[in-house]
């Protein structure tokens, strides 16, 4: 196929940049391990009160630095409706949905976690700043999705 | 001067009327939708919020653009290859009938309130087995109409062994090509999955399947609004400034890397949630990653035509060509800040696209500020742009200076009111506002009105310009109704409207490119290699399913 000069110049380009582009996700994911909100294990969402770790959700801490939060969404709103989790250690969220899908996405972080019924999504951090944390809905998941919120004491 | 048979115009022309007739709708979903945000409007209690929000999404997204494209589709193809038969004609009016009937029942569905799951319909919220049965059919009519225009390539290409077909109709059989491959994924999640499931014939429903299902189509959807838009910038454009298509071989390859990358990519909606293990969501990420390089030759294509033209006309220096360029010709202006749009865009998708910083940005209203800096302005003012002429050529009659004028105040306060809004919108979903979401305060929350604080970032540009938009659309069906039916007849062959299609030269493009056998055995091997491990892993480990739940 003819392929014109600057065709080819450009085409270089395009090249670079999307290996260029693509090693920058690849390492922060593979070797800072940068991934998203994820995880694969699965659950019946009919059954959430009889299923550990749902059946006692709250803050559980786990060893001196790092805390499972453990969390249900339903329409409209989170179990439990409180959480409050020192800052500087590691948070594990722990999310699952007793209905349909909703989200678990903490304002001002990257904590951005899809609740699909049936699966167990999972997200660590590490809260830096003290301070209270405003926790919304942000997948649509009926009438009251826009007051889906709770929030999270961030302490010293 | 040519004109199409009479039987392919009307057909083109019903089908152009009835996008506008959901713009029209559509538009006016959104106008409430900004006013409600804002609290401005209370909605009588037997219509709500997600509601409106879902026939927004659905009159605008799918139908709007699905009838323009094939009306736009069915007069370039009987201009450039001829006149249809009357099987092709028969069987795009039997398409029509069927696509218009799902449509007509999605529709009635929503405004009973029997629907207001969104356009995205993701269960287990659960619409009534009718709205499925609506969506099927207005898929399965749109397969109608794609394989009768398939049938008259074909019967084109009997007719001209060993010939290329011209530029125009290659890229419509891509186009129909990544539809019909990325209709699959609708069509098997609502038949076997949404339709036994809203019925009652089963109890419950796999979610993540189904969401999976959704967006191995939702996003090459995507492609099949912007592909016919990239048409009218790779083919007409060229001609309206007066020059050729920059390279016929460098257009076709990249039409063809659109069917292979847009189609294995859906995961990249789906970054965020669990179900899909990270490798896989990671693949797919580099799959998505690849559409970098046909838009960047398409951009290369349309800046080397405009140089290349400009030129011609006598232009130095680096940027002689810029003023070279008609733009008092509307035809021109329209879809030049049509592409101007898409270059934000295009560097929004890679952001939304890129594996963790999606994070940042899933379901925020940026996402929203950036499908109408995508499909909201490049891909729909690019069909206005070919509104103006297409509606006068179609009807025989003039486009006259004071149509001009009116389509120029059209496109500017459409820009105007879309960069008013998608600004406020991306500012506001980087601050974290969520999308789809009624009024946006939170109990007044302290973060939640902090997001509104800013000089963009507040509650009256959106709504400022998302009323510029509705007075332009407004402006756009009058300028439709006027070319439809008011506008004077073009009595001379010089007040006769063209259908401006540029030349390109085939001597150098190779065979293969139109061997579509190819590209469709590699288009499913991509498919097959992102999505056979994962789609199995959601069957054969498949959480308990989902019954269905009405939570509007
Ligand atoms: C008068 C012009 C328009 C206005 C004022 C407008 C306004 C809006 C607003 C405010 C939203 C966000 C709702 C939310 O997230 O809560 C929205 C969503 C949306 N708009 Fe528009 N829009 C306009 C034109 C268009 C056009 C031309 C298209 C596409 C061709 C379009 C496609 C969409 C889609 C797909 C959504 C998402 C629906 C969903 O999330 O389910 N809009 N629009
Ligand atoms: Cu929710
Ligand atoms: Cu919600």
């Amino acid at each position: 196929m003819h392929i014109h000069k600057y065709e080819k110049i450009w085409l270089g380009f395009g090249i670079f940049s999307l290996v260029l582009f693509l090693s920058i996700i690849g390492v922060t994911a593979f070797a800072f391990n940068h991934h998203p909100a994820g995880g694969m294990e699965t659950i019946d969402p009919e059954k959430l009160e009889q299923t550990a770790p749902f059946d006692h959700p709250g803050v559980h801490q786990i060893d001196e630095d790092t805390y499972e939060v453990v969390i249900v969404a339903k329409t409209f709103g989170y179990d439990p409706p409180e959480i409050k989790v020192p800052a500087g250690k590691k948070i594990i969220f722990k999310v699952a949905s007793a209905d349909v899908s909703h989200s678990f996405s903490i304002v001002n972080t990257n904590v951005n976690m899809m609740v699909i019924p049936g699966q167990i999504n999972t997200k660590e951090y590490t809260f830096d700043k003290p301070g209270q944390y405003l926790v919304i809905c942000n997948e649509y998941c009926g009438t009251g999705h826009h007051f889906m919120k709770t929030s999270i004491e961030v302490i010293e | 001067m040519k004109q199409i048979s009479i039987g392919d115009r009307k057909l083109a022309l019903t089908n152009i009327v009835f996008a506008y007739i959901a713009f029209l709708i559509g538009t006016f979903c959104g106008l409430l939708q900004v006013f409600i945000r804002n609290d401005a409007l209370t909605l009588p209690s037997w219509l709500d919020y997600y509601q409106v929000l879902t026939a927004h999404g659905v009159l605008l997204a799918l139908i709007f653009t699905t009838y323009f494209i094939f009306g736009f589709l069915i007069s370039g193809m009987s201009h450039s290859l001829g006149a249809f038969g009357p099987k092709v004609r028969l069987f795009s009016w039997i398409g029509f009938i069927i696509t218009t009937a799902g449509t007509l029942l999605a529709i009635v569905e929503i405004l009973a309130g029997r629907a207001s799951v969104l356009y995205t319909f993701y269960a287990p919220l659960q619409a009534s087995g009718w709205y499925y049965v609506g969506l099927a059919l207005f898929v399965v009519g749109t397969w109608i109409y794609s394989f009768a225009l398939i049938g008259h390539y074909v019967k084109w290409k009997k007719q001209h062994k060993k010939q290329l077909s011209p530029l125009f109709a290659f890229m419509t059989i891509s186009t129909l090509i990544l539809w019909l491959i990325a209709c699959l994924g609708v069509v098997a999640t609502v038949l076997f999955q949404f339709i036994p499931w809203a019925f009652g014939w089963v109890d419950t429903i796999n979610v993540e399947l189904s969401r999976s299902l959704f967006w191995y189509f939702g996003h090459p959807l995507v492609y099949f609004w912007l592909l016919p838009a990239y048409m009218a910038w790779y083919v007409i454009v060229p001609k309206i400034i007066g020059g050729r298509v920059f390279s016929d071989s460098l257009a076709r390859l990249s039409f063809v890397l659109f069917i292979l990358f847009s189609i294995p990519v859906g995961f990249h909606h789906q970054l965020t949630e669990p179900g899909i293990s990270s490798f896989w969501k990671f693949l797919q990420t580099v799959l998505t990653f690849m559409v970098i390089i046909p838009s960047l030759m398409t951009a290369f294509s349309m800046f080397g035509t405009f140089e290349k033209t400009g030129r011609q006309k006598g232009a130095t220096g680096l940027f002689g060509w810029f003023f070279k360029l008609p733009w008092k010709d509307v035809r021109f202006t329209s879809l030049f800040i049509a592409m101007f749009f898409f270059i934000p865009g295009g560097a929004g998708g890679i952001i939304n696209a890129s594996f963790q910083l999606n994070e940042v940005i899933h379901n925020t209203l940026w996402v929203v500020g950036h499908f109408h800096i995508t499909v909201g302005t490049p891909v729909a003012m690019t069909f206005m742009g070919l509104t103006f002429w297409l509606i006068p050529y179609l009807t025989g009659r003039r486009l006259t200076k004071s149509i001009q004028k009116l389509a120029f105040i059209q496109v500017i306060s459409w820009s105007t009111g879309m960069l008013l809004m998608s600004t406020s919108q991306h500012i506001l979903g980087l601050l974290g506002a969520p999308r789809r979401t009624s009024y946006a305060g939170y109990m007044k929350d302290p973060t939640a009105l902090e997001w509104f604080n800013g000089i963009l970032s507040n509650h009256v540009t959106m709504a400022i310009g998302g009323t510029i938009l509705f007075l332009s659309a407004m402006l756009l069906i009058y300028i439709v109704f006027n070319t439809l039916f008011f506008a004077p007849k073009a009595t001379t062959e010089k007040e006769q409207v063209e259908f401006p299609m540029a030349e390109s030269d085939l001597e150098q493009t190779p065979k293969y490119l139109e061997n579509w056998w190819i590209w469709i055995c590699i288009a499913f091997a991509l498919i097959a290699f992102a999505y056979t491990i994962p789609l199995s892993e959601m069957i054969h480990h498949a959480p308990p399913g989902s019954s269905g739940y009405k939570t509007w």
